[in-house]
């Protein structure tokens, strides 16, 4: 029986002879990161043991982008307790305020993550990796903080799942449709564990941006991973990375012909059409146009999920020549400052703005309630986002909505949820 | 091991920002947590929760982000064991990682009903619901979590580790 990708990548960090779901290993790590929520508590637990130093200078990565801009003195702390510690045990990937962006959007941006890693994040969209061909999953603080002393992390070997998608995308329908529609009917914990390999003619045509959406919402579904096999799409973009920080082009794994799965799926694309998961779990998914009576108080674009270029491309056309609805606040967020210069000499931060936008620095920000676009009692919102849980936005009695770009454009416009085929 | 108390029901997919909505996540100090602890579930939650209470949820308990400040809210309020029909996996190894108790057991989350009184023996696996004289089986531990169980979390049980190293 040969073995899926996840577990050749898995193997190739163990010193394991073989390997299979259920077992458990001590896996080598390529990278660990956290962030200024979750870096904090693993600071502390480091402390803890009273190690001198890291297992490796280059292979952390510390990135404030939840709460910053720092929103307020205790979270300005937090960030301070990140960038001490970054300065003393001399972390070369720390990215302060003016040069960072939303971790999953950056350390690809960045050329810190290559295909055939084992990627480890005290963040759970840490899975977005896997858009890369990399193993990569989220963990707690605790399992960061030991990671930094010995470079190594527990894992137990999960089962894989075979998703595969064919036949052409539809207008308008993109990697987040993909997901919703995947989330939508296997439910929030369909995936509980597993490694969801994403496969099919479909996503061999998938631009990388709508593969990384992907993966990121794997754990919408409860996985541990996201995979897609590397190729040609995944050459190109890491060839492109032009200041990549680490050396080499990693290593292209692929599933074995008689790999085995827990179990697969086959979904025809082109019945998919734009799709919005509505409150207040991720696996609510409903078409685009059930949803037309839903009336919106804010617009989100922005995110792990969607802050990419292509992402703020997307939202561009739809609004271009537009206006954002009287009633309706738009806040596009941009992932990286990399994203956010791009965006700048395309000309879509004007036509963000012109349209009766906010364009903001990047931060992951509102999508978990944290600053730059908090919701009122009984507000609504339709987001680029990734969960929609009770409080996620703000109050608990708020609403959100997970849309891909265009519709989130497309309702700015309209002030309700709305097919972009309305605007255009 | 035995734990006893009474149990706080709750339901399916109880996720991280209803333990501990994110809007308290700038500190790490477990009592200013633990005084938000289940708030966007049930907001008198924090008041009314007694030392030694059970959290009984459905499935996927704990879905959603990786905060670790999930499972520290809980341990700080004096819950004593966490029980569900089944746990999302970054909640689970946090859990065992920083030393919450935590069970699965299908059988108990579907038959517990609210501040039923529950007694837990850990090294037999057994589930007594002592309001209602039943019990429910439970899978012990794997070996290797076990080991983390055992030292008292991840930290102890990796400075065992370092020290027969050096």
């Amino acid at each position: 029986m040969g073995y899926t990708i996840t577990e050749k990548i898995l193997l190739k960090h163990t010193k394991a002879k073989d390997i299979y779901p259920g077992q458990f290993i001590n896996a080598k790590v390529d990278i660990c990161l956290a962030n200024d929520i979750t870096a904090p508590l693993a600071i502390e637990e480091f402390g803890k043991l009273g190690v001198k130093k890291v297992f490796d200078k280059k292979k952390i990565v510390l990135v404030p982008d939840h709460f910053t801009p720092a929103k307020d003195m205790k979270s300005a702390n937090q960030c301070k307790i990140m960038a001490n510690f970054a300065r003393q045990y001399e972390i070369k990937n720390y990215f302060e305020v003016g040069r960072m962006g939303i971790e999953h959007a950056l350390l690809p941006e960045m050329g810190l993550v290559l295909p055939g890693d084992l990627i480890i994040g005290a963040d759970s969209h840490t899975c977005t990796y896997g858009a890369l061909g990399a193993f990569s999953t989220g963990v707690g603080s605790t399992d960061f903080a030991i990671c930094m002393i010995t470079g190594e992390c527990w894992l137990k070997v999960p089962e894989s799942m075979k998703i595969e998608f064919f036949g052409r995308l539809n207008k308008w329908v993109g990697g987040k449709d993909l997901i919703l529609h995947t989330i939508g009917d296997i439910g929030v914990d369909g995936a509980r564990y597993m490694a969801m390999e994403f496969y099919g003619e479909t996503i061999e045509n998938l631009p990388m941006d709508d593969r990384f959406s992907m993966c990121n919402m794997a754990i919408e579904a409860g996985a541990k991973s996201g995979i897609i096999a590397p190729d040609k799409i995944t050459m190109r973009y890491i060839k492109a990375i032009r200041k990549g920080l680490r050396p080499g082009i990693g290593k292209f794994y692929s599933s074995a012909h008689d790999a085995k799965y827990a179990y697969t799926k086959e979904y025809d694309a082109r019945k998919i059409e734009p799709l919005v998961s509505c409150p207040n779990l991720p696996s609510n998914v409903k078409r685009v146009r059930e949803l037309k009576e839903v009336y919106i108080d804010q617009v989100v674009i922005g995110s792990c999920t969607n802050g990419r270029i292509s992402d703020l491309q997307l939202a561009a056309k739809v609004l271009r020549g537009k206006k954002v609805n009287s009633r309706v606040r738009m806040i596009v967020i941009p992932a990286t400052q990399g994203i956010y210069l791009e965006a700048v000499k395309e000309g879509l931060s004007k036509l963000f703005v012109e349209a009766g936008g906010v364009f903001s620095t990047p931060t992951c920000g509102p999508c978990l309630g944290g600053h730059m676009g908090i919701l009122a009692e009984g507000e609504t919102a339709i987001s680029t986002t990734n969960r929609n849980f009770i409080g996620r936005m703000g109050h608990p009695g708020s609403r959100v909505y997970l849309s891909n770009p265009a519709v989130a454009a497309a309702s700015a416009i309209k002030g309700r949820i709305a097919h972009p085929d309305e605007v255009m | 091991m035995t734990y006893k108390g009474k149990a706080r029901k709750f339901g399916d997919n109880i996720n991280t920002d209803e333990i501990i909505p994110a809007r308290y996540l700038i500190t790490t100090d477990p009592r200013e947590l633990a005084a938000h602890c289940m708030e966007d579930a049930d907001k008198d939650f924090a008041k009314k929760v007694k030392p030694g209470d059970i959290i009984v949820g459905g499935r996927n308990f704990g879905c959603g982000s990786s905060r670790e400040h999930a499972p520290l809210a809980i341990k700080a309020s004096a819950i004593s064991l966490v029980i569900a029909e089944s746990f999302a996996r970054i909640f689970f190894r946090n859990s065992i990682n920083i030393g919450l108790p935590i069970v699965e057991s299908a059988g108990a989350a579907k038959r517990i009903r609210n501040k039923d009184n529950l007694r837990i023996d850990m090294e037999r696996g057994i589930i007594r619901n002592l309001t209602r004289k039943e019990s429910y089986r439970f899978e012990k531990y794997p070996p290797f979590m076990r080991k983390i169980i055992r030292a008292g979390g991840l930290i102890n049980s990796i400075k065992k580790r370092l020290k027969l190293k050096a």
